[in-house]
């Protein structure tokens, strides 16, 4: 697999910036999804307000999360649902598999879920010896190429019509085309026959109601309703911090969510999943379990300022507004949660030491903040992690740099002194290449403002 | 009025005629312009770096300068810069003592053409210049201070200037602080979507209200050997043209 580490963030943007066919690809998909973005959020006129209400309806959930949570699980357990609380990947994984392999299940169809991807549910499920199959079509294209997804909702985003094509042929044996339809009908082929045979299907959640007990997951393709119905068993993972107060509230972030994601109104499917189903003659799974994970999401809830991490919904818009993720695209950030929102969240979900280098892979341009639908001050946290991360973790010479800074910024003799020093430095010093491989520096002035407005 | 000028640290050392045609524009435009020759930086460095605590230090500094100035508004040549001053509430959050003069001080300082327009209500400062011109939205100005239309309206009124817009000039330069020496090669693939606009615009000279964006975008065109030149917006509102 090709799994890069986060540890290795500037290496990994170094190599995916020399990847032609990597940065035309991601280009292309990230102006169209940002086009998309700007002309569906500006076909509503109140557009920041509903923003500004669906962070408010975040931010309750958020205070009193215990609550809703307590209640979610109530109503979904009294419609027939059974739930599960997972503290850490590892106990979410062996919950799932248990359930599996409790009913000699063999075969797994998922849905897309980006909450199984960061606990690598496949892996665990797999060497429990079944066989997982990823329904949706991104995901479907990235199990096949053994990559992990670059992206929150477009997970084969980096990769070329092309490069689909020839995975095509030598996994599937389709005979070579770059014809998208050609293509989608030779997955669509496959996987239906994995439907009918699956035992188990998989799903994450958007959005869980508190006050109904009621799953709501929104997608395209068909997959998920497929995914949630067909299998006797239906598993659903979900974050803690999917919990919704009221089934009304789901009106702002149904307007919000595809909007932001993909430019769409609506998805093509909204699938409403309360409990399991009445009758036995009924069609549907015979048992549904969800499984809540904490994996870190209670640390981040404690803390006043990264709190609002928890309100993301995942919609991806971040990303494609980003320029550094334009650029290198999201295997280079050695996570399942890439981009601006993953630099945020990676180093408080897989601890700071392991992506120590994320939160300053950030011009602070504030893009992110600007497309974000439920208004999470995402350079703001990056300011936070950078607070907590440098004076710790930064070089010796960058922290005694920042004192010495400190010193000098705070003395307008030393300030003087070192304007001119910096002169007479400048014609002996090689200038630092880490700015000169790329752009001319400009020359210190001989005169500063300072010496001007002494001479006026 | 009375303005007292913070230069920045960036035109007081790099580019110092930015901070000389700040000083001419406002005086053109009526003000009196004083300049409190104590002061250094406004600790951005530091602050985006995660260095908060030397951060602190140099933004007291600057508030116990700024602080003793008579003048009705403090106005700076930089929407960065003035956006530090505007978080400096954030860096002294729970801190009683300081919290509330942070706040004053945020409120009294202005980015050079929100002063203009917002403040002084004046979009057109006799400036002439002849060619065609770009704008380069500088991402703190433009996004923690709103800065879109008040530096169009002072360009479009430039006698002679032919304004068009550049494509995507809301997003960023890849400049970002340490950002462009931490990671450069990032920071200078960023850059070259910026410079591939700015050659489609066919413009001779590109403006914005940055030293630090231009002298990313300037030390790209100049290493590619391009003829567009730089300026930020106080030299252009300081020109008067005999081309």
């Amino acid at each position: 697999m090709n799994h890069l580490s986060s540890e290795t963030f500037k290496e990994n943007a170094k190599a995916a910036l020399a990847d032609v066919q990597l940065r035309g690809a991601l280009k292309n998909a990230t102006s169209l999804f940002g086009e998309r973005r700007k002309a569906a959020a500006a076909s509503l006129p109140n557009w920041e307000d509903l923003r500004t209400h669906a962070r408010a309806v975040k931010d309750e959930v958020l205070l009193h999360l215990d609550r809703y949570l307590e209640e979610f699980v109530r109503n979904a357990e009294s419609r027939g649902a059974t739930v599960h609380w997972a503290r850490d990947a590892a106990e979410a994984n062996s919950i799932i598999c248990g359930l599996a392999t409790e009913r000699a299940a063999r075969i797994v169809v998922k849905s897309k879920s980006m909450t199984t991807e960061e606990t690598h549910l496949n892996d665990a499920l797999e060497a429990a010896g079944m066989q997982v199959v990823e329904t949706d079509l991104g995901e479907y294209i990235i199990q096949l190429a053994h990559e992990p997804p670059s992206h929150i909702i477009a997970p084969a985003i980096h990769k070329t019509r092309q490069q689909i094509g020839e995975l095509f042929t030598a996994e599937l044996g389709m005979p070579p085309t770059d014809n998208v339809d050609q293509m989608t009908s030779t997955a669509r082929m496959k996987l239906r026959d994995r439907f009918a045979a699956a035992d188990v299907g998989i799903s994450g959640v958007n959005f869980a109601i508190a006050e109904t007990g009621t799953i709501v997951i929104v997608e395209n393709e068909g997959n998920i309703r497929l995914t949630t119905s067909l299998p006797r068993l239906h598993i659903a993972m979900m974050g803690i911090e999917k919990v919704i107060p009221r089934f009304a509230d789901l009106d702002v972030f149904l307007k919000l969510l595809p909007r932001s994601g993909t430019g769409q109104r609506l998805t093509t499917y909204q699938s409403f999943i309360t409990g399991t189903k009445r009758a036995s003659t009924d069609e549907g799974p015979d048992e549904l379990h969800i499984v809540l994970l904490d994996n870190g999401r209670s640390r981040m809830l404690a803390h006043p300022v990264t709190r609002q991490s928890l309100a993301c919904i995942r919609c991806g818009a971040c990303l494609n507004a980003c320029p550094v993720y334009q650029q290198v695209g999201g295997h280079a950030y050695g996570s399942v949660y890439p981009g601006p929102i993953g630099a945020v969240i990676t180093p408080q979900l897989m601890g700071i030491e392991k992506a120590a280098q994320l939160p300053y892979a950030s011009s602070l341009c504030g893009a992110c903040r600007e497309v974000c639908p439920v208004k999470i001050d995402i350079p703001q946290l990056l300011l936070h992690l950078r607070g907590e991360i440098s004076p710790r973790k930064g070089s010796r010479a960058e922290r005694l740099a920042f004192k010495m800074w400190a010193r000098v910024m705070t003395s307008p003799s030393l300030y003087r002194l070192s304007s001119v020093a910096g002169r007479i430095l400048q014609r002996v010093m090689p200038i630092s290449r880490a700015w000169t491989n790329g752009r001319d520096l400009r020359p210190i002035e001989s005169k500063s403002f300072h010496d001007l407005w002494a001479n006026e | 009025m009375k303005v007292s000028l913070f230069v920045t640290c960036l035109v007081d050392q790099m580019w110092t005629s930015i901070g000389v045609s700040s000083v001419a524009v406002l005086r053109r435009v009526g003000c009196e312009v004083e300049f409190d020759k104590r002061q250094t930086c406004c600790a951005q460095p530091a602050f985006n770096t995660g260095y908060l605590d030397e951060a602190r230090l140099v933004a007291r500094r600057f508030i116990d300068i700024f602080e003793e100035s008579k003048a009705d508004a403090i106005v700076s040549p930089s929407g960065s810069c003035t956006a530090m001053v505007h978080h400096y509430p954030q860096l002294f959050a729970g801190d009683s003592k300081w919290l509330p003069r942070a706040q004053a001080i945020a409120a009294k300082t202005h980015e050079l053409s929100a002063f203009l327009v917002r403040v002084l209500k004046i979009e057109d400062v006799g400036a002439s210049w002849n060619g065609r011109l770009t704008w380069h939205d500088a991402c703190h100005g433009l996004r923690d201070l709103n800065i879109k239309s008040e530096p169009r309206a002072l360009i479009r009124n430039v006698r002679g200037a032919e304004f068009v817009e550049l494509e995507h000039a809301d997003s960023c330069c890849g400049f970002g602080g340490t950002f462009s020496v931490k990671y450069p090669e990032i920071s200078v693939a960023i850059l070259d979507q910026k410079i591939e606009a700015i050659e489609r615009a066919g413009v001779q000279a590109v403006v914005s209200g940055d030293a630090s964006c231009l002298m990313q975008i300037g030390g790209r065109l100049s290493r590619k050997g391009s003829k567009v030149r730089v300026m930020h917006l106080a030299e252009l509102l300081n020109e008067s043209s005999q081309q």
